[in-house]
């Protein structure tokens, strides 16, 4: 993945004399003494973050954060007082007004507005082709185009409807369609769902991340809806007063709020639906190797304490538990064997979880496991930690915080 | 008060004197432009059955307005030929059509432009009130001068009052486009033509046709005073049934003003609101 939208040192201040706003607020005044002062209003100050391809980035934050402002700079909807927005290598503030043109017909055309914007005298074919039309596209060929993404959307047979026959959900499909049409390498989507009630929401929202899945756009995402950032976000950037506050991906906000205002607005997040697995699951002290004997395995489980102890084979795959006990028994029951061999019918089950599994879903595996910690796996069923009772009941309770060095790095290998 | 009058009507009749004089040419071919419109407008109408243009009114209503003004519509027109004033009727449709045409001709692209540049809306709007409400006989004199009397001056007195309310509503339909749909057009990098055509005048287009049906209404109104400098039609009925106290004959010419107004009102209104659900 690489960095396809780099935004440095970005200003906006509206009004008729920015330039000497824009001095005073690098001097260190704030947004309201310039107000006051100077009578221009700060839109975003001091901005720098930047966006992989393929991901989806929110910009999260409430009403008068400068979320919506931001995204407009970007596609310069919004002219910047000052700053870099450097979009596939090209500096999108230098573009003249020619250049623009052709770089948005190239690059974003995808916009989504929240009160849809769709063209009240068009049918749903007429809006969804829009794009393509000003590109100067023939016309069969966009409207195959159009008719194609229709589908995708699933507004199929809906092409000669006008929007004041669809209901909001379906009007901002449209608004979709007509964004995805242009096969734009990145799609703004402003406040997209907000206008839509909450069960047609989250039905948008999980369509976007099917889509999302199969076509791989960038998306940049404003909203003012915690719930949606954190759902649909890759990665999100919180908004207060025109700055970016706080960077990255939903755990690491809300497990390492960056300060008081982030900490007071995620407090109200379902902490079980954002952490997972692997924020709180602890190293593996010890583990037994497929190989071991019996002996051996018994002298790890005791050096520890343990109650019993998970096994893997030398490439770490899970390949269950023993429990200390009825380990204890069998070498009991075989003492004078010398060269005692491990009886497999020891190893039991093993519980475990994919390490991206939330914890609301890791409470339910708990309950279920009768014996042992949890064992936390990745994709390949190979151990990458261990999820103790105590742990789970800590990361729910509000005050929690994970230190950076507590997360074990799941990407150690042997 | 003052020891000196600032000389306002000095000013404007030198202004006409001047223009009759050196402009004469100009005058004379919108003249014949005016006539040429008219004239043609008129004879094809009047060359038609009065049956059969009924039957075209009546189906462009049935079409805009549904059956029951398009019943209406045949009724009052078969009224108006069976009184005697179908040809005063097609004179006077004539009239109010082409000052249509022209104040459409005029009115559109100035609203647009008004609608861009806000330097130029604040320079038109008190010229448009002045348009309105300047009494219509003080303008009627100068347009005898430039035009003679007759038709024309008729077609141009239409036009100087009906041409405010296209503009105003055609300037307000397009600034009423939503913020949204003209940034969607720029994000999709729309030219400046292309957001124009493509958005802003398709979505102002209820209210841009509110406009031309009340420049319609408004143009209707001047009949009768554009028959004073012999513009004909109607009027010309109406104002004969004053002049010699025969009340019933100016009720009929009046009566069949209303029907014709109707009618083009409920075609107009029918339009804007086809354009504006479609």
């Amino acid at each position: 993945m690489s960095e396809i939208i780099t935004v440095r040192n970005l200003f906006k201040i509206f009004g008729d004399n920015p330039k000497k706003a824009l001095q005073a607020l690098k001097e260190g005044k704030s947004k309201d003494e310039i107000l006051r002062e100077h009578k221009q209003i700060v839109g975003v100050r001091d901005i720098n973050f930047s966006v992989q391809e393929g991901e989806i980035f929110v910009l999260m934050g409430l009403s008068g954060s400068g979320k919506s402002t931001l995204q407009r700079l970007i596609n310069r909807l919004h002219e910047p007082t000052s700053g870099e927005i450097v979009i596939n290598g090209t500096d999108v503030v230098k573009l003249n007004q020619n250049d623009l043109r052709e770089f948005r017909r190239k690059n974003f055309c995808g916009m989504v507005f929240q009160n849809f914007a769709i063209l009240p005298h068009r049918n749903v074919l007429g809006n969804v082709e829009f794009g393509l039309e000003l590109q100067g596209v023939e016309k069969e060929e966009r409207q195959e185009k159009a008719r194609k993404i229709i589908k995708l959307v699933g507004l199929e047979g809906n092409e000669d409807n006008y929007p004041s026959q669809l209901s909001g959900g379906m009007q901002q499909r449209v608004g979709l369609a007509r964004g995805l049409a242009v096969d734009a390498d990145i799609l703004l989507m402003d406040e997209a769902f907000s206008a839509l009630d909450p069960l047609i929401r989250r039905q948008m929202q999980d369509e976007l991340l099917e889509l999302q899945a199969r076509m791989k756009k960038t998306i940049l995402f404003v909203t003012h809806d915690l719930d949606e950032a954190f759902r649909l976000g890759d990665r999100i950037a919180i908004m207060k007063d025109g700055l970016i506050v706080q960077v990255g991906t939903a755990e690491e906000i809300i497990s390492r709020p960056a300060d008081e205002y982030v900490r007071t607005f995620v407090e109200d997040m379902d902490r079980s639906a954002v952490l997972t697995a692997r924020t709180i699951m602890l190293p593996v002290k010890e583990r037994a190797f497929t190989g071991d004997g019996p002996r051996t395995i018994l002298r790890k489980i005791r050096r520890y304490g343990l109650s019993g102890i998970l096994v893997t084979d030398s490439k770490r795959h899970l390949k269950g538990y023993i429990l200390a006990k009825e380990l204890a028994d069998y070498i009991d029951r075989n003492k004078q064997v010398e060269d005692l061999k491990m009886d497999q019918s020891l190893v039991r089950d093993a519980a475990y979880v994919d390490r991206d599994m939330p914890l609301n879903e890791v409470i339910n595996v708990y309950q279920e496991a009768d014996y042992g910690p949890i064992a936390v796996v990745d994709s390949d069923q190979r151990l990458e930690g261990v999820i103790v009772r105590g742990a789970i009941i800590a990361a729910l309770s509000e005050g929690y915080e994970i230190q950076p060095n507590d997360q074990p790095d799941p990407q150690k290998e042997e | 008060m003052f020891p000196f009058r600032i000389p306002i009507r000095d000013w404007i009749s030198d202004a006409v004197d001047y223009l009759v004089s050196e402009y004469a040419a100009v005058f004379d071919a919108f003249s014949a432009l005016v006539y040429f419109l008219v004239d043609n407008l008129k004879d094809g109408m009047l060359a038609l059955h009065p049956l059969a243009l009924i039957i075209v009114i009546a189906a462009i209503t049935l079409k805009m307005a549904g059956w029951r003004v398009a019943l209406f519509a045949a009724l009052g027109l078969l009224l108006s030929e069976n009184i005697g004033l179908w040809q005063a009727f097609v004179e006077t449709l004539a009239l109010v059509l082409t000052a249509e045409l022209l104040v459409m001709v005029v009115g559109l692209p100035l609203g647009v432009l008004a609608a861009r540049k806000d330097g130029f809306h604040s320079v038109v709007r008190p010229v448009l009130d002045l348009m309105q409400t300047m009494p219509a006989f003080v303008y009627l004199i100068p347009a005898v001068m430039f035009f003679g009397l007759g038709l024309v001056p008729g077609v141009v007195a239409t036009f100087v009052f009906a041409l405010p309310p296209l503009i105003r509503l055609t300037n307000l339909g397009i600034r009423q486009v939503p913020k949204e749909l003209v940034e969607a057009a720029d994000a999709f990098g729309a030219t400046g033509s292309q957001k124009l055509f493509k958005v802003q005048i398709p979505v102002a287009m209820p209210t841009i046709m509110a406009g031309v049906n009340q420049s319609i209404m408004l143009g209707l109104s001047m009949v009768v005073i554009a028959a004073m400098i012999g513009a004909g039609g109607l009027g010309e009925d109406v104002l004969r049934g004053i002049q010699r106290l025969q009340v019933g004959q100016g009720f009929e010419a009046g009566l069949v003003v209303v029907i014709m107004a109707i009618i083009l009102d409920r075609i107009t209104a029918g339009f804007g609101e086809k354009t504006s659900t479609s």
